[in-house]
């Protein structure tokens, strides 16, 4: 028996189990909330956040700097440190309700079931440990393999990453390493014990665009071998665009749209997606076009805006926009939400026209804001939440 | 405004049309006994208000040709030479007076503002060390350029950057490289650790900056799509070599080094029906220690031939303003055969 295994005999013992109903998606995170107690105020960087990811599915999580993406991340993981940090709401993942688990239990899914691969693969692996080690490490725990079994584990994982000659490079330690190899390395660790779920958080941030495409190639392979899960978080729709399966578009930490990918790229309706998507460079542009840069930062979250938080950045923002906050809605479609009282219909917003005039209809003094064909369809209790 | 503004001596009137010319530049440095060669015979040279861009991957060698241009890095051969002058053989003295010509602009915003300095006191500096104008006269240009780059002077001058966001910070770094009066710009990678979103607005403020002082710009940075948009010309570089150079819109539209065809490849594309026709490129860059004979791209080269391995292939030209290093160059198919030797990759860029 290995010391690992000696040292816990004797505690109770916890196993992670799959538990979920038929028919339950892998992760349910339901009305997340994380607020940070800071000395200017309460930081409410999560903000009812409500999401579901099926079994080998792949889901974006898309937004700027401060949009809380990351925050969400650790929120579901539960990797947050309980000192000055607020959390309300549940995540279930296999059935198994994560947000009650103590950390002991936790500390049996993190690795095995539910894994990370995070931004910067430098600062996240040991500095002074071989990266065999680091991999054997939870093999040894989780799967209870022997040393020379997990070495030999260590090396097909660093292998099946594309990490050339790996019989030598498991002895190697990480700054013998490029980034982009860093980065392979925190993938086998991340799916050394076969997790369901992976969480890669910005994992090409940092990386040349040669180098991001092969990494994200890397994971959706091992992902469709695997049949695993994965959320991938990035600023980046051009990184998702291609690659996940839905889409969640956050701002100000709450989801402003959350729709399959085609759907989102064919028929986005919030103007905060719209934003993102035209300010990322094209190829196929003139060179030294303009780019469509959004004006402005996200908002304080300390003290967020009334209404909608994105209404002090939208073009097509109206009196209604900055008072009171739009749900989360549908229209037509069941699985297309957005939160925006004058969504974008084939790319064109239903707000009225700055002169106060309703798109179509003769200028005439201040009118109150006429519903579109759109939301006529719409359900006024809609507020439509994951199932 | 004029006691602010530098007057380099000795240098040539604005009416020459090159600003920067560089020749066969090459550096080396020493890792325990051997030598690797960062940069191996580079040659470009750039216009006046024109902006090249320097792409390749990272270990290519392009941040080190940026700082080789303001001899940060000192060439091991070569020259730069700036309106007539080669600062490679100025004095230490004339040198700093030329480097207020040339200013440049890091990646990582934050780092490279001292974090226990006030706002207006880091933008302020450049005028500080040259002892320009009064006191009062400082002040206002700081408050000037601030405004220019987008930065509230009167909310963020005192403050420290710590209090700032990557873009920002970025902008504040703008702002200082601007106020020695520079004609010429080096950006290195400015954008590579920014939003999307705020990436935009940095490089929409550089080419509004640009415009309005007259800048010549040189942007290095990895990603293609990036420097398209704010370049006139791009130079693609490869493992201390330039590959191929070409006006921007050319560059894309017909790109005839298999690697810049590769790099255009990666590219994501926010639009989930793109499929890319190329492959992605395999592998990574070899190591610059021993680089591979004969062209230094033929390990990941999908159409290597055995000449590839031979010889080295001359950076030649294949169209007015566009050159390119390869034996089968992909204009016209991607078999155009041999070509005879020139003089390898010494060209300098026509103007």
């Amino acid at each position: 028996m290995s010391p690992l295994r000696a040292s816990r005999a004797g505690e109770p013992t916890f196993e992670f189990a799959d538990a979920a109903q038929p028919g339950e998606p892998l992760l349910v995170v339901d009305d997340l909330h994380t607020s940070f107690r800071t000395g200017r105020g309460t930081v409410r960087a999560v903000d009812g956040v409500s999401l579901t990811v099926d079994r080998g599915r792949t889901l974006g999580i898309v937004g700027e700097s401060g949009s809380g993406k990351t925050v969400l991340s650790r929120s579901i993981m539960g990797l947050l440190p309980p000192r000055d940090v607020i959390t309300s709401g549940t995540v279930r993942f296999a059935g198994n309700e994560l947000t009650a688990m103590d950390q002991k239990q936790l500390r049996q899914v993190w690795g095995a079931e539910l894994s990370m691969i995070f931004q910067d693969p430098m600062t996240a692996l040991n500095p002074v440990k071989r990266i065999g080690r680091q991999i054997t490490e939870s093999l040894r725990l989780h799967l209870d393999m022997d040393r020379k079994e997990a070495d030999a584990t260590a090396v097909e994982l660093l292998r099946s990453v594309g990490i050339p000659s790996p019989e030598q490079r498991v002895r190697w330690y990480p700054f013998q390493l490029s980034g982009g190899m860093r980065q392979r390395v925190m993938i086998a660790i991340a799916l050394a014990c076969a997790p369901r779920l992976v969480m890669a958080d910005e994992p090409t941030t940092g990386l040349d665009v040669t180098v991001q495409a092969q990494i994200l190639d890397l994971l959706g392979e091992l992902q469709r071998e695997r049949h695993m899960a994965v959320i991938l978080v990035t600023h980046d729709l051009g990184v998702v665009a291609s690659r996940a399966d839905d889409i969640v578009v956050m701002y100000a930490g709450r989801i402003v749209e959350r729709a399959p990918t085609h759907t989102l790229f064919a028929d986005t309706r919030m103007p905060y997606t719209q934003a993102l998507m035209d300010s990322i460079p094209r190829l196929a542009d003139p060179s030294g076009v303009r780019l469509h840069a959004i004006a402005g930062r996200p908002p304080d979250l300390i003290h967020p805006p009334p209404g909608c938080k994105f209404a002090p950045r939208c073009p097509y923002a109206q009196e209604k926009c900055r008072q009171s906050e739009p749900p989360l809605r549908t229209a037509g479609s069941p699985d297309h939400l957005f939160a925006c009282w004058f969504p974008l219909v084939n790319g064109v917003s239903t707000a009225p026209s700055p002169d106060g005039s309703s798109p179509g209809s003769p200028p005439s003094a201040v009118v109150p804001a006429t519903p579109s064909p759109a939301d006529t369809a719409i359900d006024p209790n809609a507020e439509v939440r994951s199932p | 405004m004029s006691d602010l503004t530098f007057e380099l001596p000795g240098a040539r009137s604005p009416s020459a049309e090159t600003v920067l010319t560089v020749d066969r530049l090459v550096v080396e440095f020493k890792s325990g006994r051997q030598t690797v060669q960062a940069v191996s015979g580079v040659s470009f040279s750039v216009m006046s208000g024109e902006t090249l861009g320097l792409v390749g991957e990272s270990g290519c060698g392009k941040s080190t040709t940026g700082r080789a241009l303001v001899q940060v890095q000192p060439p091991t051969s070569g020259s730069v030479v700036y309106k007539g002058q080669d600062l490679g053989r100025l004095s230490h003295r004339r040198l700093r007076q030329a480097r207020t010509k040339i200013q440049m602009i890091f990646q990582d915003p934050i780092s490279s503002l001292n974090p226990r300095r006030r706002v207006k006191d880091i933008v302020a500096e450049p005028l500080n060390i040259w002892r320009r104008g009064t006191k009062a006269e400082r002040e206002a240009k700081v408050r000037d350029m601030l405004e220019a780059v987008g930065i509230e002077p009167d909310a963020a001058g005192d403050r420290r950057p710590q209090e700032f966001s990557g873009g920002q910070c970025q902008r504040i770094s703008i702002a200082r490289a601007l106020m020695a009066d520079p004609d010429l710009l080096i950006c290195d990678e400015p954008v590579s650790a920014l939003d999307v979103s705020v990436q935009a607005q940095i490089l929409n403020l550089l080419a509004d900056l640009k415009a309005k002082f007259g800048l010549t710009m040189v942007f290095i940075a990895h990603d293609l799509a990036v420097v398209k948009n704010v370049s006139d010309r791009v130079a693609v570089m490869y493992l201390g070599k330039l590959v191929e150079v070409a006006p921007s819109d050319e560059l894309y539209r017909s790109a005839a080094h298999p690697y810049t065809e590769a790099l255009l490849a990666s590219i994501p594309e926010p639009d989930p029906e793109h499929r890319s026709e190329h492959k992605a490129l395999s592998g990574e860059l070899p190591s610059p220690l021993n680089p591979p004979s004969g062209c230094r791209f033929r390990t990941r080269c999908p159409y290597a031939q055995e000449l590839c391995a031979e010889q080295e292939p001359p950076l030649r030209d294949i169209a007015p303003g566009h050159q390119v290093a390869c034996h089968f160059p992909l204009v016209g198919g991607p078999s155009e055969g041999p070509v005879d030797g020139g003089a390898l990759g010494v060209e300098p860029a026509p103007a």
